[in-house]
């Protein structure tokens, strides 16, 4: 399993759109990756289960990445955090 | 004679049409036993599918009417409806409780729009309202009716309170005239009603037995009279003929110069909220942009827009206006135009709050994405700024400087950029009483008389109980108004009304005594108030 922190800088925090491209992203890797945050997480693949998490600007969340491509799909939505969150 | 229903009218006309009741929870959902679950769940598939198509076509409507950002909306709808928790649960619900497909979606939204509904954030919690719609729209679908915002024939629309996002989903051409329960005189329905100039009443008690009856909608005298009498109709189609006749007239004065009877050109102008209201300014000639309200590329997006979304749509108003002036207002968001990804916190005051210019100049990286925007989109056509709710002379000196900056910081990036003229919004008292110092350190000056109003007063706009003691003519208000412009033409700059007062034909000839150098109005107004300018006294 790969694991990587995030400091979320986006003003609205894990918001509707993002959130959907995001889903998207970990549908189409063989991964399971999940998002946790403030004691809950969710599967990053469920939309909804995403956006209850209730992630916030300035608030960090854990996201865990395990499967076949593991070592690829971390550095895959690390960029995507980076560059969306 | 009809069941006359009474009301505020805020926007005056006549229309003539079938009444069609906008309900947002249209009908109870029957919950029905089947034996044969696996149908159901194929009737939901096939639903779904179609919701999703629907989804795309107004997508792509909206990204003409409104541009990207604003039919992203559309985009997350489609998203949620793929999300696979929603989908188990519709599921689940039919498989184990062997029930319809309406009653599994109906369920399942509630659960979902009630675990939003609950969260901290305001953002989030208004999720809620997006789950409820897809849900609605999958039940519209399976019942094999139409989703509550499509509208097919003329008619008027009565709702309890229409919200942004539910009109743009109107077809406007369809449009006859609104009558709702909730909203003042300055809520959303009002501006969009005086926009697109058809009739509009508040504070009307509505009711879902009027549907789809026939009803004279009267903005003259705040009456909606439902299934009127043949000898009422006639009457009322006399006074709309009566109405158009007037309109025509008014067309003769296309093309004409505004010259008032003093002999002085005065700039007529038009206010807009977006590229869809372009088409309106050309048609009724308006000589300019006098207020493009820029938030509402911010209010109909899911995020902050981008330099380039918004350069795209600076441009192209400048571009369609070839030339002639458009006075781009710089955001004004704030109490009662709020925006969920802003993150603004709750306030107990928000029109004295954290709004327009002091969250630009606390939040400058906002403010200056959208003056580089603005400067570069002054390279295709003759754009003006201008700056709301400004109270001193230091924030201007600030606001002067940052955009400096900018346009250094253009220059250095090299890329191409063009000179604006720069005004700013009096529309405090605290900027009308010291206007004589803030003259001399802008271009112009547009008067706001919507906030001006309210802040003179002491009266909250938003509260349809004080309708009865705001009093738009104020002698405070008309000599905050003079002291603004003489203040201005002291300083050799021009002075503008861009308030709802502007067009006010009542005092188009007192504004014109005050030496008023220009007015924005509505474009459906513009002729009306240059022929009141032509032949005052």
């Amino acid at each position: 399993m790969k694991k990587f922190t995030y400091v979320i800088t986006d003003e609205v925090g894990i918001h509707a759109r993002p959130a959907g491209l995001l889903v998207k992203k970990a549908k189409e890797l063989d991964s399971k990756v999940s998002i946790s945050c403030n004691g809950k997480s969710a599967d990053a693949t469920k939309l909804m289960a995403v956006m209850s998490l209730g992630v916030k600007k300035g608030m960090t969340v854990e996201v865990s990445v395990s499967g076949g491509d593991e070592e690829k799909a971390a550095a895959e939505i690390e960029k995507f955090f980076q560059e969306n969150f | 004679m009809g069941t006359v229903l009474e009301g505020k009218s805020i926007y005056s006309g006549i229309s003539i049409g079938k009444i069609l009741f906008y309900g947002k929870n249209r009908g109870e959902v029957s919950r029905d036993r089947t034996c044969d679950p696996e149908a159901e769940i194929k009737r939901y598939e096939k639903a779904k599918s179609v919701a999703i198509d629907q989804l795309q076509e107004l997508y792509k409507k909206a990204v003409k009417e409104v541009g990207e950002i604003n039919a992203r909306i559309f985009e997350v709808h489609s998203m949620m409806l793929e999300d696979d928790d929603y989908n188990d649960s519709v599921r689940h619900i039919i498989e184990n409780q062997k029930v319809n497909a309406e009653y599994a979606v109906s369920a399942t939204g509630e659960n979902f729009s009630e675990m939003f509904s609950q969260m901290e954030d305001e953002y989030f919690r208004a999720r809620a309202a997006d789950i409820k719609d897809i849900s609605q729209r999958l039940i519209s679908i399976l019942e094999e009716r139409e989703h509550g915002e499509q509208i097919k024939e003329a008619c008027i629309v009565m709702a309890e309170e229409l919200a942004p996002s539910e009109t743009v989903q109107m077809d406007k051409k369809h449009l006859l005239g609104f009558v709702t329960k909730l909203g003042s005189s300055n809520s959303h329905t009002a501006i969009l009603a005086r926009t697109m100039n058809i009739p509009a009443l508040v504070g009307v008690k509505i009711s879902e037995k009027y549907n789809g009856k026939m009803a004279v909608l009267d903005g003259f005298t705040g009456k909606l009279i439902v299934e009127p009498d043949a000898e009422l109709l006639e009457k009322y189609r006399k006074q709309m003929a009566e109405e158009q006749r007037k309109k025509e007239m008014l067309l003769k004065y296309k093309g004409r110069e505004t010259i008032n009877r003093q002999g002085k050109k005065i700039k007529l102008y038009a206010n807009i909220g977006g590229i869809s209201d372009l088409a309106s300014v050309i048609n009724n000639d308006a000589e300019g942009i006098g207020l493009f309200r820029s938030e509402f590329l911010y209010l109909e997006s899911e995020d902050y827009p981008s330099e380039e979304v918004q350069f795209q749509a600076y441009k192209q108003v400048a571009e369609t206006m070839a030339g002639k002036k458009v006075i781009i207002r710089t955001l004004d968001i704030g109490a009662d135009k709020k925006v969920g990804y802003f993150g603004l916190k709750d306030e107990e005051n928000p029109a004295m709050g954290y709004r327009a210019i002091r969250i630009c100049l606390t939040r400058e990286d906002i403010f200056k994405t959208q003056l580089r925007a603005i400067l570069r989109a002054a390279a295709y056509g003759n754009i003006a700024v201008m700056y709301p709710m400004i109270i001193s002379v230091s924030e201007v000196k600030r606001i002067k400087s940052i955009v400096e900056d900018v346009e250094k910081q253009l220059e250095a990036e090299n890329i191409e950029c063009g000179k604006v003229e720069q005004g700013i919004m009096i529309e405090t008292p605290a900027a009308a009483i010291i206007s004589d110092r803030l003259a001399g350190e802008v271009d112009f000056f547009s008067i706001g008389t919507n906030d001006l109003t309210q802040y003179t007063l002491a009266i909250d706009r938003q509260n349809p109980e004080l309708d009865d003691f705001y009093d738009a003519k104020h002698e405070a208000l008309m000599r905050l108004i003079k002291t603004t412009v003489d203040n201005g033409h002291k300083a050799g700059i021009w002075v503008g009304i861009c308030g709802e007062l502007g067009a006010d034909l009542s005092l188009t000839d007192a504004f014109m005594d005050m030496g008023v150098d220009e007015l924005s109005v509505s474009p459906s107004k513009v002729l009306a108030v240059r022929e009141a300018v032509i032949n005052g006294n």
